[in-house]
């Protein structure tokens, strides 16, 4: 990291490098640690125990409608059809949590590209782009979103791609706050006295200062697009061959009088997911925020 | 003058948004896979050869993409937004049909979120560090993070099916045959829920938002003025620092009026809400590509409308925005 480490050098003992900092005052935010603790049950769940728990959650393995605990095989009841819940909740994270994963990276990389052109750039290439990103904000983003995965493929691929298209604005126009306030400052201006070119400077010398906002956006980016995938499963728009919790709310829409817990566990699953990850995102804002590290 | 000038430089600016948006309809029609006149007609629709012909001529699809262009874009601004052939009807009267209960759900809930968020975030700035504004700190990060479509089930199974207070789903009681105020009365009861559940994830945001920007308004000189001259403290966080406070929440609010439909899909699908949320989602199961491509085209259209107001009136509300030479 031969950049110019932000101000903070000369206000703190050098002995701490800012993400360190950032990192010590991260744990000691209760919030962010019972984000990470979710966080990490999810993953363990979603992740590690579909090696030890190999029912198929397609398969029909008891009675419909058998509430939880009604047979040993079927911990969290069965749903409509008699299909395993916990199957479901363990095996149905995978396609929201990829999903959710790459609609986020997508959303950032498409956000950070056009924000930076624009604050880097300004004038005409920045009105052109803005005007653009206000175009994106004016379409309903879930209707546009089910209207591409129903005019392309009901893939994951396309869900992904359809909500990184309609979640980008907002990344965008913070990038572009961040440009523009940032190419203004001493270093920017001394990268370019020592002659480097407008790539570098934008992605190595503006991009890491910009940052923190950027990271906590992007942790809420994840959220999002999460509860994004959850909706348009929901909707039976989803790949109907990959279960996933949204496709089992959705399945089990007409029955949550006679199944309320083929309804209930799954959205519970999402609300963690997503909660764990709003509070990684918060914690996040105060420990890379300055301001509060002062106090 | 400026007013004038402002007001039509918004509307022209207005205008292309539309225009964008025919030419996004336009492309997706074109990129989609299949034939163009099969995606116009639905797949589903039972498209005979003769109906595919007369859609080819009427939407002149054997010329060069401009003219096409052209065409589909008189079509679409004459208000002309194609014909379903699953309802064998244009598409315009289909959502017409629908607009109302959906404007009322959508409204309905911004007006209680707005209203309620507001409320929650000034009290909770009375005592920024205090067990209430925790609290809304933890109702506010529950609110967002839950599923909409989840929380409106919840809220079903326990407030119709365990507490029958509410009803199940739909607008009306087909059994009650009420007219007037009954009717209105018993539309009301069967919006309460829908509403409520589209009302919480913006809740969350505007009580958000109301706190940080009252903490912030509170803070400012004109405030210890009002205290230092012995104003009650009633008064001063009511008349002075909230007509200041409230000018991000009106922004906002205008903002999210796509966000709202887009929510309204969700829980117009599951309370079974007869508005456009619920027609777009059975176009699309019917493969219904002209409804759901003009529900497309009108929710945008209404959002445009709808940041065009929120643009003016915040003009009004603060004089010092509109005589800068940009704006």
């Amino acid at each position: 990291m031969a950049e110019p480490q932000t101000q903070s050098s000369t206000v703190y003992a050098p002995a701490y490098s800012p993400g360190r900092e950032a990192w010590s005052m991260f744990i000691r935010n209760r919030s962010a640690i019972v984000g990470l603790v979710l966080l990490t049950a999810v993953l363990i769940i979603t992740l590690v125990c579909p090696f030890f728990y190999a029912v198929d959650p397609f398969d029909i393995v008891w009675g419909p409608f058998s509430p939880p605990g009604d047979g040993p095989e079927i911990p969290l009841g069965s749903d409509f059809v008699g299909r395993d819940v916990l199957a479901g909740i363990i095996h149905g994270g995978h396609a929201t949590l990829a999903v959710g994963a790459s609609a986020a990276l997508l959303t950032i990389t498409i956000g950070i590209a056009i924000g930076s052109a624009a604050g880097f750039y300004g004038g005409v290439v920045d009105e052109l782009l803005m005007r653009v990103t206000e175009f994106f904000q004016v379409l309903p983003a879930l209707l546009f979103a089910m209207v591409l995965v129903s005019l392309f493929s009901q893939s994951l691929t396309t869900i992904a791609i359809a909500i990184g298209v309609v979640s980008w604005p907002s990344v965008a126009r913070l990038t572009r706050g961040e440009f523009l306030r940032l190419k203004e400052l001493e270093y920017v201006k001394a990268a370019r006295a020592i002659g480097s070119g407008n790539g570098r400077i934008m992605l190595r010398v503006i991009l890491p200062n910009a940052l923190p906002p950027l990271i906590v956006s992007a942790t809420l980016t994840i959220g999002v697009a999460i509860l994004f995938e959850a909706g348009l499963s929901f909707l039976g728009l989803g790949d109907p061959n990959v279960m996933s919790w949204g496709l089992m709310i959705g399945a089990n829409r007409d029955f949550i009088i006679d199944a309320w817990w083929a309804v209930t566990f799954p959205g519970f699953a999402i609300f963690i997911t997503v909660l764990s990850v709003s509070l990684i995102g918060d914690g996040l804002t105060d420990a890379l925020n300055p301001k509060l590290r002062e106090r | 003058m400026k007013v004038i000038s402002t007001v039509a430089k918004r509307l022209g600016y207005a205008f292309v948004l539309v225009l964008a948006v025919v030419v996004l309809n336009f492309m997706l029609i074109q990129l989609a896979p299949g034939d163009a006149a099969l995606t116009i007609a639905g797949e589903m629709g039972g498209a005979t050869q003769e109906i595919l012909d007369d859609i080819r001529r009427e939407y002149g699809l054997d010329k060069s993409l401009p003219e096409q262009l052209y065409v589909y874009m008189t079509r679409m601004l004459s208000g002309d937004l194609g014909d379903s052939l699953f309802f064998n009807s244009p598409v315009l009267d289909l959502i017409l049909d629908r607009l109302a209960p959906t404007i009322l759900l959508v409204t309905c809930a911004l007006v209680l979120s707005v209203v309620i968020g507001t409320l929650l975030g000034i009290l909770a700035a009375r005592n920024p560090g205090g067990l209430f504004s925790s609290v809304v700190t933890v109702f506010s990060l529950v609110g967002y993070s839950a599923p909409v479509f989840w929380t409106g089930i919840m809220l079903l199974i326990v407030f119709s099916a365990l507490i029958p207070l509410f009803p199940l789903s739909g607008m009306i009681d087909i059994s009650k045959d009420a007219s007037g105020i009954g009717y209105a009365l018993d539309v009301l009861h069967h919006l309460a829920l829908p509403a409520f559940t589209l009302s919480i994830i913006f809740l969350a945001q505007y009580s958000r938002i109301s706190r940080a920007s009252m903490l912030d308004v509170m803070g400012a000189d004109y405030i210890r003025t009002a205290r230092a001259k012995g104003l009650a403290e009633g008064s001063v966080t009511y008349k002075h620092a909230l007509r200041n406070a409230v000018l991000p929440v009106i922004t906002l609010a205008g903002l999210q009026f796509g966000g709202m439909l887009s929510g309204a899909v969700l829980v117009e699908t599951v309370f079974n809400w007869p508005g456009l949320g619920q027609l777009a989602f059975e176009s699309i199961l019917r493969r219904d590509h002209p409804t759901v491509l003009g529900i497309l085209f009108f929710a945008s259209f209404m959002v445009i409308v709808a940041n065009l107001l929120t643009d003016l009136t915040y003009r009004i509300i603060d004089p010092r925005i509109g005589t800068g030479a940009n704006h």
